[in-house]
């Protein structure tokens, strides 16, 4: 009986091993080159590293950039810009950044590993409540309501930032009933209807296709976000990851940005 | 195949395990190394990049204390409903025959195998404001669980069960069933069998998976994010303050990851010496 079980177990563990390490490894390197062409020789795959709330408009222009480019693969990161620097800063494969914030910006700049940036596109937030608006929210004084349950980003990220700043502008203080760590996430809060009203951007609104209600107001001028790109230092695309950036900050980058509620710089 | 030597010990003291059995035999003790060296490195990762000069003053913040002990109390509470609750399904599980049990037992252990954050959405679409419970507990009662520490302890006790369930299910499945058909046959009805026979047998599986339990509950992050959300003092966790505190300040990440590796390791080895290793 024991001999007949010990075999079972060889054979089950190294099975296991291997799917659980497969996958992995695939995402671990995401400069490492998937087609015949070798990394080292003629890079033709550009790595961007973009905040998550350019996930729509950076895919499109990506596809533009390859088509432009035959024979190169343009490699997208998304997450929230600050995690993003984090990583650039402990070593990823990155050639671009395109950020949500200079603060987060300033983090890679510090360490000198990118050049000087440009600012290609501004957000502004925009009161976000659930389809049927359950609270009756018009302005941004509404939020206060203790009955409104208010959902914000954390101001450690820059959409919690922006917020905090509308409404120092505004004069007003929020207590909101959770501090999302990304935009996304305080935007799926009200899609489901857990909160009554929420500060995202213009373009999550617009992104999230009619589920939400974007209500404007004034003190948003006071809290833009700039969005800077940069060509990394050590970028191993070189030359190919400046045109990408070129393409960002083009006419025709200008127009797929502010179809999806950007404004220009 | 075991040639044991009978050693000579000293009475009173337990058995050191030091009976000859032969060369250790490479092919097991060469993975069995790198694979301690694969999930240590990491650690020791932190404790080389652990800012030790200003360690003190940033464990002495508020919100550090708070975050620790909202993530004490609420794996704690986590793990006692899932002793309530898991115990009596692991029993159903391994000692009553029904249609559908092989089903039953796979969707215990989908937790598993869900991303955390995935168990947070479909909490939130049965709990939520608008879910289909949801709705009714808050129309009825006026109880909304979203945002609430009530809603991590959910969070938490959802993920972590099936850690609970697979043990005490894997004790009760080993364990021996004459003595409860003896007992049974003594005239015991089935609830003093468990409770009297079957239960003290396999303590110390319930005891190894309500450890596992609260460990991970005690790390949860996806579900309680995204059903509880993030507010300092009534649904920030350890793990939600350290993930935050790493968009801006690895360092504090790192501090406060520290924190809850100390906290963790000192109460599962104590745990596991008293409990979970004997005999």
């Amino acid at each position: 009986m024991v001999f007949r079980r010990l075999p079972r177990w060889a054979i089950v563990l190294p099975v296991a091993l291997a799917l659980t390490a497969l996958p992995g490894c695939g995402s671990g390197a995401p400069a490492a080159s998937t087609s015949s062409t070798s990394p080292g020789e003629g890079a033709k795959e550009v790595t961007v590293f973009a905040a998550a709330s350019l996930t729509e408009t950076f895919t499109e222009l990506g596809r533009t950039f390859e088509a432009a480019h035959p024979g190169t693969t343009v490699k997208l990161n998304f997450g929230s810009s600050s995690t993003l620097a984090q990583q650039i800063v402990q070593g990823a494969p990155a050639d671009v950044f395109a950020s949500a914030s200079p603060a987060t910006m300033k983090t890679v700049t510090d360490a000198s590993l990118a050049g000087s940036p440009t600012t290609f596109a501004r957000n502004k937030l925009q009161i976000a409540v659930p389809a049927g608006n359950p609270a009756k929210v018009d302005e941004l004084k509404d939020l206060t309501v203790p009955q409104v349950k208010v959902a914000l980003c954390a101001e450690q990220v820059p959409c919690g930032a922006a917020a905090v700043k509308a409404l120092d502008a505004a004069g007003l203080e929020v207590t909101p009933v959770t501090l999302e760590q990304d935009v996304k996430a305080t935007l799926t809060k009200v899609e489901l209807g857990e909160v009554d009203a929420a500060l995202v951007y213009t373009t999550d609104v617009i992104a999230s296709g009619g589920k939400v209600r974007g209500i404007a107001f004034p003190e948003a001028d006071q809290a833009i976000n700039d969005y800077p790109i940069a060509v990394l230092t050590e970028a191993p695309a070189g030359d190919l990851a400046r045109r990408l950036v070129d393409l960002v900050v083009s006419r025709q980058g200008k127009d797929t940005l502010t179809k999806a509620g950007f404004e220009a710089p | 195949m075991g040639s044991h030597t009978p050693q000579i010990r000293p009475a009173g003291r337990p058995a050191a395990g030091r009976e000859v059995r032969g060369r250790l035999p490479w092919m097991l003790v060469v993975p069995a190394l790198a694979g301690l060296a694969f999930l240590v490195l990491p650690l020791a990762g932190l404790l080389v990049r652990a800012p030790w000069p200003t360690l003190i003053e940033r464990l002495a913040e508020p919100h550090v204390l708070e975050a620790l002990r909202l993530s004490l109390v609420c794996a704690t509470i986590a793990t006692v409903a899932c002793l309530l609750l898991g115990v009596p399904l692991a029993w159903l599980l391994a000692r009553v025959e029904f249609p559908g049990r092989r089903v039953v037992r796979a969707l215990v252990t989908v937790p598993l195998v869900l991303p955390p954050v995935v168990g947070g959405v479909a909490l939130l679409l049965v709990l939520g404001r608008r879910g289909l419970v949801g709705q009714w507990l808050e129309a009825a009662f006026g109880v909304t669980l979203p945002f609430t520490s009530a809603g991590v302890i959910l969070a938490e006790a959802f993920v972590a069960m099936p850690f609970l369930v697979i043990s005490v299910e894997g004790a009760l499945r080993g364990a021996d069933q004459r003595f409860e058909e003896a007992a049974a046959t003594l005239g015991a009805s089935r609830w003093t069998v468990f409770r009297r026979v079957t239960l003290p047998m396999v303590m110390p599986g319930v005891v190894a998976g309500a450890v596992l339990c609260w460990a991970r509950a005690l790390g949860e992050f996806g579900a309680t994010i995204t059903f509880a959300g993030n507010f300092p003092g009534t649904t920030r966790t350890m793990p939600l303050a350290v993930y935050l505190a790493l968009e801006t300040e690895p360092e504090a990440a790192i501090v406060l990851s520290l924190v809850l590796l100390a906290v963790s390791v000192v109460i599962l080895a104590s745990l596991r010496d008293r409990w979970v290793n004997s005999p």
